[in-house]
C-alpha cells in the first residue's frame, strides 16, 4: 500500500516536472477517490460540501451536478488547450464552467422542481467551486482528452463520495433517516443541531480527526506525544 | 419585500444569516487567511470593495439582460465582472503595498472564486433588491464576512499557543472552532424575523 502510493508520487513529481502527457492508467482514476480526494484532502470546495449535505439526496444531487460540470469542463479545456492563450486562460475555463453550469442548472430545473428548490444558488455556485477550476487548471489544460475525462469522473466521484458521507451521517443524526426512508421508531428525537449549520463543521471537523488519525497511525505505529503545532 | 427596511437587510446580512457562518459561503479564505489578524482584516477589507462593485455591477448587468430578455447569460456576465473587479483590486494592492500583496499571496486572486460575492450577485437578484438596498446588502455581507474573519483569526491566534492533540492538528480543529463560532451565530436567529 505505501509502496503504491510512493511510487504514485514519483511519477506524479515528474509529471510535474517536466510537464509530461500522463498515460492513462487505473491511478488516473483511483487518485481522485482516495489520495488526491478534493475535500478531504486538498481541502477544496468547502462551500458546497457543508452548506447542501444536510439530506443524502441534496449531497447526490449536488455530487453528481458537479461531476457532470467537472467532465465536460474538462474535455473542452483539454481539447481546446494548444488554441488558448496562456494570458487569458483562467478568464476562458471560467467562461467556459460557467457555461456548463447554466446547462446543468436549466436541466435541473427541468428534471426536479424539489430538489433545484434545495440545492437553491448552490448550483449556480458550482462555478466558483474551487475544485473545478483547479482541475482545469493544473491537469485539464495540459493532458489529453481521454486522461482528462477519466480523471474527472474521478475527482468527481471522489467529491460525490466525500458529500454523501457527510450527508448520510448528517441525516441520520438529525432526522434519523437515510434517504427520506425512517429507520428509527417514532420515539427517536432528531439531532436538530446536526442539519442546522454548525452541523456541517462539526461532522467535516470529524471526519478530517478520523482521517488525521489514520494517518498518524500509519506514520507512526507507536502513539507518539502531542505536539505543539498548530497552524 | 420591497418594504424591507434598510437597517434589517444589513443586520440580516451581517448578523442572522452570516454569509460564512450561516450560509455558508466564502469558507475557503475563511479556513486560508484567518491564521494573522492583520491579514484578515486587510482580506476583509479587500472582500468588501469587491462585493460593493459587484453589488453595483450585478444590478445594472440584470437590468440590461431584463430588457434584452437574455437572462440565461446571467451567470457569465456576473463572473465576468467578478474576475475583472478582482484584477483591478488585485493590481491595485501590488502596486501600493507589497507587503500585503505577498501575505495575501495565492488568496487574492481567489477573490474571484470566493462564493460569498457571486453568492451575493445571485441572492440580491433573487430577492429583487432595488439600488440602495442592494448596496446596504452588499455592506452588511461584507461587514459580516469581515466580523467572521476576524473572529476566527482571534481565535486562531490564541490556539497557535495551545497545546492540542497531535490529532487534531490544522484544518481539523479550524472547523471545530467554525462550528462553534456558527452556533454562537445561531443565537442571532429570529431577529427581526416579525418583518420576515
Amino acid at each position: 500500500m505505501a509502496e503504491t502510493a510512493n511510487q504514485g508520487a514519483g511519477k506524479e513529481a515528474s509529471a510535474f516536472l517536466f510537464e509530461r502527457e500522463e498515460s492513462l492508467t487505473a491511478d488516473t482514476f483511483i487518485r481522485g477517490l482516495w489520495k488526491e480526494n478534493p475535500v478531504f484532502v486538498m481541502l477544496l470546495g468547502m462551500c458546497p460540501t457543508l452548506a447542501v449535505t444536510n439530506s443524502t439526496l441534496n449531497a447526490l444531487g449536488m455530487g453528481l451536478s458537479t461531476t457532470f460540470v467537472l467532465i465536460f469542463s474538462g474535455a473542452l479545456v483539454s481539447s481546446l488547450r494548444n488554441w488558448i492563450p496562456k494570458q487569458v486562460r483562467i478568464a476562458s475555463y471560467i467562461v467556459i464552467i460557467a457555461t456548463f453550469v447554466t446547462l446543468v442548472d436549466y436541466l435541473i430545473q427541468a428534471i426536479s422542481l424539489e430538489l433545484y428548490a434545495a440545492l437553491g444558488a448552490f448550483i449556480q455556485l458550482i462555478v466558483v467551486n474551487c475544485i473545478i477550476l483547479g482541475r482545469a487548471e493544473a491537469y485539464a489544460s495540459k493532458q489529453r482528452l481521454l486522461p482528462t475525462i477519466v480523471n474527472s469522473l474521478g475527482t468527481g466521484v471522489g467529491f460525490t463520495l466525500a458529500l454523501l458521507s457527510l450527508g448520510t451521517v448528517r441525516e441520520l443524526l438529525g432526522s434519523g433517516s437515510i434517504l427520506g426512508v425512517q429507520l428509527f421508531s417514532d420515539n427517536f428525537q432528531g439531532w436538530v443541531i446536526m442539519m442546522l449549520p454548525p452541523g456541517g463543521f462539526f461532522v467535516l471537523g470529524t471526519w478530517l480527526l478520523f482521517f488525521n488519525w489514520l494517518r498518524l497511525r500509519k506514520q507512526h505505529p507507536a502513539p507518539s506525544g502531542a505536539t505543539v503545532h498548530a497552524r | 419585500m420591497h418594504a424591507e427596511p434598510l437597517s434589517l437587510i444589513f443586520l440580516n446580512a451581517a448578523l442572522v444569516n452570516n454569509f460564512v457562518l450561516a450560509l455558508f459561503l466564502g469558507i475557503c479564505p475563511f479556513l486560508g487567511v484567518s491564521a494573522k489578524k492583520e491579514t484578515a482584516w486587510n482580506m476583509g477589507l479587500a472582500t468588501l470593495f469587491v462585493m460593493l462593485v459587484t453589488s453595483v455591477a450585478a444590478f445594472g448587468i440584470n437590468w440590461l439582460l431584463t430588457e434584452l430578455d437574455l437572462l440565461f447569460l446571467r451567470l457569465i456576465c456576473y463572473i465576468a465582472v467578478i474576475a475583472s473587479t478582482v484584477q483591478l483590486v488585485e493590481m491595485f494592492v501590488k502596486k501600493t503595498s507589497p507587503t500585503l500583496f505577498r501575505s495575501l499571496g495565492i488568496f487574492l486572486p481567489l477573490i474571484t472564486t470566493n462564493c460569498a460575492i457571486l453568492g451575493l450577485a445571485l441572492f440580491q437578484t433573487a430577492k429583487e433588491y432595488d439600488f440602495v438596498q442592494s448596496l446596504v446588502y452588499a455592506t452588511g455581507a461584507g461587514a459580516g464576512f469581515m466580523l467572521a474573519l476576524m473572529l476566527m483569526a482571534g481565535l486562531r491566534e490564541k490556539l497557535a499557543l495551545a497545546r492540542v492533540p497531535s490529532v487534531s492538528q490544522g484544518a481539523a480543529l479550524s472547523l471545530m472552532l467554525a462550528g462553534l463560532l456558527s452556533l454562537a451565530f445561531m443565537g442571532f436567529a429570529g431577529l427581526g424575523s416579525g418583518h420576515g
